[in-house]
């Protein structure tokens, strides 16, 4: 899997006609991204923003493009759909912003994923950045970010524009942002993007978001335990305050035994080798002490 | 989204799972006269969206009319507190009358999803009639969790596993088969998160049966299923919470005295950390969404005014789609309302039009601190402590 986005990424936007997805493709237009089409069931033949062309479908998109990666904003009910028709036709890298798809429907949905060898990220997502390159595939306010050398993954979308604007104001730039998203079932989890931050020669430190809910953060800790990593992290889990059994929000937010709790999920990264970001005003400080 | 147990029990006979009888009942004639059908013996089980009923004196076994008639006036239309309602209290409505199973073993048997195998996990223990929680950090070795093939659902080998596990006898390999595939069909259909019996029982005549059951269901995917929605109780759920959910408004009441109004759940959870930093503590999880208008952020600041124990409110708002100008303009419309008796403001504004924002909140005459970083925040929280 890859998660390089620059200059070659060809983007669809599934769901352009509508209110959101024309919002925020032309966001994504005006920081740069390559955005070669919009696919719209039965609005074939419109033209977007007086320049791309809209299709009826990814299939029909995607022959006459030679897109590489598509960007959903279509509805709850209909995104597991979208999703799939964004497999089948191709694509490889599938973003999919959309909040609300039921779980049941994800747990499908990733196999099928997972089988095609297709780069999925989220659901309930704000997509992934690169500032150098000028790509944005995603709904994050791009002019809070700089070009530099730093990777931030999060579960949480304004919480990550929290840690960017952070970085920076200290003049701290980034090399890749990705929002992994806050559903229990997700496509990338941290461990993929980790993996990638470690490999990638862009980039020298990693600013980790992880919340309550779930094991994702346990898992990632074991993962860097079992590579040979040099790169910097600094670690933020959000929720130390919620109490059990609540949902804060994001779906896979809600603790369920002492697995999901936050003090065992900074342990777990603690003992992994990162440095644990206190309170969540300290995210470039604490950056800046291990960089 | 929680339903009553005997809903739950319902569900489970719809798909084929033995349960004990049962009449539930909503005033003291219904039940003595449903005691009456089970003879001389019942159980009398209190119908809550809360677990811990039967420390709290909510599940009795009872013998004679006159422990009906005392059970009835204890609880029907009275306020019930269990350990994990904590100081809050629920509603009784309905009293479940049941018939008395002879209890061979106690067992525990659930499925829910687990993110890290993308898949719905069947988990059962040995222990059952106690608090899993409890088993898992105590007994981890009494637990077998493991995930349920996508394609293919629960597998015979899978079944022979648990039963083995459960130390049951193979000759309950069908009937131990018929409920977990029925509960696993159960779980598809109607889109549920959690189905959980506590215990499953092995009676005299070596009947496998769910004595008690929990189901909660996806709230994404209820507009699935109207039969589920029906099964709502709006008795037992806050009042708050039920008003700002009609709005889009992700709101969770807490404890504490500081309100907050924060724009997305990550930096919402953020912002309740920095109030626990500071020494105080929030008095509501609160996320806006993305693209609210006037209206709908005057509702968010009119429900966090609402609770009387929120003695300042703190917005943190990272303006992306959201304008911070249409926000101040709706917190104004909210606390217009108040007037004097408005509580203190901390605003934190940044992004979209937050500079206009922070002007119009500004020309009013509320007490406001305005912070520009969670770091200033937690120091203002601090000196007004």
């Amino acid at each position: 899997m890859s998660l390089r986005i620059d200059e070659n990424t060809k983007v669809i936007v599934q769901g352009i006609t509508g209110k959101e997805g024309g919002f925020h493709a032309l966001r994504c237009i005006e920081y740069g991204t390559n955005i070669v089409a919009g696919v719209t069931p039965g609005k074939g033949g419109q033209l977007f923003n007086d320049s791309i062309n809209v299709y009826d479908s990814m299939k029909s998109a995607k022959l006459e493009t030679d897109a590489n990666t598509s960007l959903i904003f279509v509805p709850s009910p209909f995104a597991p759909d979208a999703i799939l028709e964004s497999i089948y036709s191709g694509i490889k890298t599938v973003i999919c912003i959309t909040e609300g798809i039921p779980v049941n429907e994800m747990i499908k949905i990733y196999k099928i994923a997972n089988d095609n060898k297709v780069t999925l990220i989220g659901p309930n997502c704000p997509g992934l950045i690169n500032p150098s390159a000028n790509c944005k595939i995603g709904i994050m306010p791009g002019d809070i970010f700089t070009p530099g050398r730093i990777g931030v993954v999060s579960r949480s979308g304004t919480l990550t524009y929290e840690a960017v604007d952070q970085l920076t104001k200290n003049g701290i730039g980034q090399s890749l942002c990705v929002g992994i998203g806050g559903d229990p079932i997700i496509g990338t989890t941290f461990i993929d993007v980790l993996d990638y931050f470690i490999n990638d020669t862009d980039t020298d430190g990693i600013v980790f978001i992880g919340e309550i809910g779930g094991t994702k953060e346990q898992e990632a800790a074991e993962f860097l335990k079992s590579v040979n990593n040099s790169k910097p992290i600094a670690a933020l889990i959000v929720g130390a305050s919620a109490p059990e059994g609540k949902r804060m929000g994001h779906a896979g937010a809600v603790i369920s035994g002492d697995s999901g709790k936050a003090e065992s999920k900074m342990n777990a990264l603690r003992d992994a080798g990162c440095e644990i970001i206190v309170h969540p005003g300290k995210i470039a400080d604490t950056l800046k002490k291990i960089i | 989204m929680k339903i009553h147990e005997y809903q739950s029990k319902e569900l489970l006979k719809l798909f084929g799972i033995p349960t004990p009888e049962s009449i539930v009942t909503e005033n003291k004639i219904s039940l003595l006269n449903a005691f009456k059908e089970f003879g001389s013996r019942a159980v009398l089980k209190v119908q809550v969206h809360a677990g811990g009923r039967g420390k709290s004196g909510g599940v009795k076994l009872v013998e004679n009319s006159k422990d009906v008639n005392d059970f009835a006036d204890k609880f029907f239309g009275k306020y019930f507190k269990t350990i994990q309602t904590g100081n809050d209290s629920v509603l009784i409505n309905k009293i479940l009358v049941e018939e008395v199973s002879n209890i061979l073993s106690e067992m525990y048997l659930a499925l829910l999803v687990d993110g890290s195998h993308q898949s719905i996990n069947i988990i059962v223990s040995p222990e059952g009639g106690t608090d899993i929680e409890e088993v898992a950090s105590k007994n981890p070795e009494k637990i077998l969790n493991f995930p349920v093939n996508t394609i293919l659902g629960p597998t015979d080998f899978q079944i022979r596993e648990i039963l083995d596990f459960l130390s049951l006898d193979i000759k309950s390999f069908s009937k131990l088969k018929n409920i977990i595939q029925g509960l696993y069909k159960l779980y598809l259909e109607k889109d549920c998160s959690l189905i959980e019996i506590n215990p499953l029982i092995v009676d005299n005549r070596h009947e496998l049966i769910a004595l008690d059951a929990k189901i909660s269901f996806d709230e994404d995917a209820l507009y699935k299923h109207e039969d589920i929605l029906d099964l709502r109780d709006i008795n037992q759920e806050n009042e708050i919470e039920i008003q700002t959910a009609e709005l889009g408004i992700k709101y969770v009441q807490l404890k504490g005295s500081v309100g907050c109004i924060v724009n997305g759940a990550g930096l919402a959870m953020a912002t309740m950390d920095v109030i626990q930093s500071s020494g105080l503590k929030p008095a509501n999880f609160l996320d806006i969404g993305g693209g609210a208008d006037e209206e709908k952020i005057s509702k968010a600041m009119s429900a966090v005014l609402s609770d009387v124990n929120v003695k300042i409110v703190l917005v943190n708002l990272f303006g992306g789609i959201l304008r911070c100008d249409v926000a101040s303009r709706g917190f104004i419309m909210a606390l217009d309302k108040y007037q004097s008796s408005a509580p203190k403001l901390i605003i934190r504004m940044q992004g979209t039009n937050s500079e206009e924002g922070k002007d119009i909140l500004n020309a009013t005459n509320y007490n406001i601190s305005f912070a520009e970083n969670l770091d200033q925040i937690s120091k203002i929280l601090m000196d007004k402590e």
